[in-house]
């Protein structure tokens, strides 16, 4: 039984509501208003781009941008700025076309320990991730408006990869910048229409971890990553 | 603990808010960041009206119709791999609970900030079953040290100063560090990554469950409720049964104007939407995942004149407005809701009996109502409490229905109104210096506790009317 008590839990529902119960998709009549279509309506890409640039400020990320072929370059900066000794990533489908791929193989050349997300091996890639200085991954749709980056977490792009390392490195190409989260709502909500159902975990994420419930200081790394870097590419 | 936090009278509640200096000192500061938070993020839009308005037209309909909705979200839940549990009590929610901690014989149980599991008391029914349970957001992992309710629904530690943490991760952590936020945060950080790593079940709240795809979101800073839903094998997600929006894009609005009216955010650190349990090549999150829908009161609201409380977004914006929390605190509310929603939900859900006070504590000034973020008209709603409390109920207090009826008597006598209103001044006299009664007798005391009264006029406003009126036809 994998749903219980619901048709005498509807159907007291129904009843303080005085009338049948519904049991059929309800209509809806249209909204009056929809500011949320408003912001940033005729942004160009670089826009947007500047926009996100301009935010990172406020939610304390390092925003840094660069090129396809500068991409490797940058990426190691960061990951030495971050003392990283131990660097997780996701196995993602963009890895070569953005030439991460051999970056990833030059990291261990160099002595970093490196884990690509790999299912196969289980429960190590949470330890992995627990121990790691840094975890890095795409961004799949990337909002202007808050500096967030949307994943859709899958079997090469686990969970704790952007969670657990000490530091968290975020790819993104220029192309996934949108206004705001109500295109990627848009997008998600199309996709499942369409019969994609959606991810097992979409993941919303806006700079580091932070918290403001001693005294109202903000902290910035509590739980998640302490510190953060955007890397937007061309 | 239930929804009500004690048994400690309304009017003993109040005064130890008051007497508590830090305290009134930290909300009345909280209350002024909150606010210019808000304001600040509704200019940038410049059209928060349009937001506001669009949000009130989604909870409408969403309430409207929250038996199909319920419907939809859980099929969608459990063609995910998901078990949907619903429970009409607090004892069925917590039994059912219970039993999946039991069946996964598990020992340690850690959770994210959660309203609805305070309000059922989900931490001391799994406690009395044998469960350690470990809250992690950081405000209720220092309350649950201290055994200590929250007194805010968005930082619930409010109520506590950086030297009082300090004390308690000494004495019940070994805590040997200065009192800076960050060194204590990076306390909490180690302890409870240990916790995350070795529990067996998770159990979070709901922010908003979004019906068309089963997707349950949290919107949170810390990274807890990411851990909490990415790590342990078994998850359990605890949701009043309102917290729903039809789709996607509906979420997304109330997401938008949560994170603005709660803390002046963009959006917050993490916005996770969970869908079910984990794919079957995917190796973190839950393989095992339940949603509890709670009513526990709730419906008896719905086909009443209350109806939109249950609009609420838990943002807590009418809170961080209302100058009665700003002096009185959350605590003094004696709920697991304090301030102006608080007010008006909690004798809702809980009965008039206990919390027949809440709808005085308001000064009706409707800044709660302004602002609301989805236009909850929540003065209004205290009003009508208190014509309930009044005229259906009779639970007006006994003083005041003496009272009442015995001015009723005395202003209708118009002999007897002449001489008192002629008394007053003379048998106030051992209580007034210069004008002005600085310790009052009886009713006057709590007034003149605080503030001084003035003593009644030599002349009464009749006679003094009367007198004029004789000048000006110039007798």
């Amino acid at each position: 039984m994998s749903i219980q008590n619901r048709d005498s839990f509807l159907q007291n529902v129904a009843n303080h509501l005085g009338r049948p119960r519904k049991t059929e998709q309800v209509e809806r009549s249209s909204f009056t208003v929809a500011p949320q279509w408003e912001v940033f309506k005729d942004h160009t890409q670089d826009e947007l781009a500047d926009e996100l640039e301009a935010h990172c400020k406020v939610i304390h990320t390092t925003c840094k941008r660069t090129t396809v072929s500068e991409l490797p370059h940058v990426l190691w900066e960061t990951v030495k700025g971050y003392d990283g000794k131990s660097v997780i990533a996701s196995d993602d489908k963009r890895n070569d076309a953005f030439g991460v791929t051999s970056f990833y193989k030059e990291l261990e050349e160099q002595g970093v320990e490196f884990q690509l997300w790999n299912p196969s091996d289980g429960h190590y890639n949470m330890e992995f991730a627990e121990r790691a200085d840094v975890g890095i991954t795409f961004s799949d749709i990337t909002l202007a408006e808050s500096g967030t980056v949307t994943l859709f977490n899958n079997s090469g792009n686990g969970r704790a990869i952007s969670l657990l390392p000490r530091t968290y490195i975020a790819i993104i190409p220029k192309s996934t910048l949108v206004p705001r989260m109500t295109q990627a709502a848009k997008h998600i909500h199309d996709a499942n229409q369409d019969g994609h159902p959606v991810s097992s975990c979409v993941s919303f994420i806006t700079g580091p971890s932070n918290s403001a419930d001693i005294e109202m200081n903000l902290i910035v790394g509590v739980h998640g990553p302490v510190e953060v870097t955007y890397i937007i590419v061309e | 603990m239930p929804i009500k936090l004690g048994e400690a009278s309304y009017k003993e509640r109040i005064q130890s808010g008051i007497e508590n200096d830090f305290m009134r000192g930290a909300v009345s500061s909280a209350q002024g960041r909150f606010r210019s938070g808000r304001l600040k993020a509704a200019e940038e839009l410049g059209n928060w009206e349009d937001w506001r308005t669009r949000g009130e037209e989604i909870r409408t309909h969403t309430l409207e119709n929250i038996d199909f909705y319920l419907q939809q979200l859980s099929d969608e839940v459990s063609k995910r791999g998901g078990k949907v549990f619903f429970a009409e009590t607090a004892e069925e929610a917590n039994e059912y609970i219970n039993n999946v901690v039991k069946e996964k014989e598990a020992k340690k149980v850690v959770k994210s900030k959660s309203m609805v599991t305070e309000e059922i008391g989900l931490n001391e029914a799994l406690e009395e079953a044998g469960s350690e349970v470990i809250e992690t957001d950081l405000g209720e992992w220092i309350l649950q040290m201290d055994e200590d309710p929250p007194s805010h629904i968005v930082t619930p530690a409010l109520h506590k100063n950086k030297e009082q943490i300090r004390e308690t991760f000494a004495s019940k952590k070994g805590y040997k560090n200065s009192d800076m936020p960050e060194e204590l945060a990076t306390f909490a950080r180690e302890q409870l990554r240990k916790e995350f790593l070795s529990a067996d079940v998770g159990i979070t709240g709901c922010n908003f469950a979004v019906t068309e795809s089963g997707a349950i979101t949290f919107v949170t800073n810390e990274g807890n409720a990411r851990l909490v839903t990415s790590l342990p094998d078994t998850q359990i997600s605890v949701m009043g049964m309102e917290r729903l929006a039809p789709t996607w894009e509906d979420m997304e609005v109330l997401v938008s104007l949560l994170t603005r009216a709660a803390v002046g955010q963009k959006l917050t650190s993490y916005v996770t939407a969970i869908t079910g349990t984990r794919l079957e090549d995917e190796v973190d999150g839950p393989e095992e995942y339940h949603l509890v829908i709670v009513d526990n009161g709730r419906s008896k609201i719905l086909g009443t004149e209350f109806q939109s409380a249950l609009h609420c977004i838990r943002c807590a914006a009418c809170i961080n407005v209302c100058p009665v929390y700003r002096h009185v605190g959350g605590h003094s509310y004696n709920s697991v809701y304090p301030g102006p929603i608080g007010a008006v939900l909690t004798p809702l859900l809980d009965g008039y009996d206990d919390h027949k006070e809440l709808p005085y504590a308001s000064t009706l000034c409707a800044a709660c109502t302004d602002a609301c973020p989805v236009k909850i008209p929540l003065h209004e709603q205290l009003i009508r409490h208190r014509e309930i409390i009044v005229e259906r109920e009779k639970k007006s207090p006994k003083s005041e229905q003496m009272m009442m009826e015995g001015f009723a008597q005395w202003a209708s006598h118009p002999a007897a109104y002449k001489l008192s209103a002629r008394m007053a001044r003379t048998s106030l006299k051992p209580w007034t210096k210069d004008e002005i009664i600085k310790n009052g007798p009886g009713p006057l005391k709590g007034w003149t506790d605080v503030r001084d009264f003035p003593a009644p006029s030599k002349q009464s406003f009749r006679s003094w009317f009367k007198s004029r009126q004789k000048k000006e036809r110039g007798q």
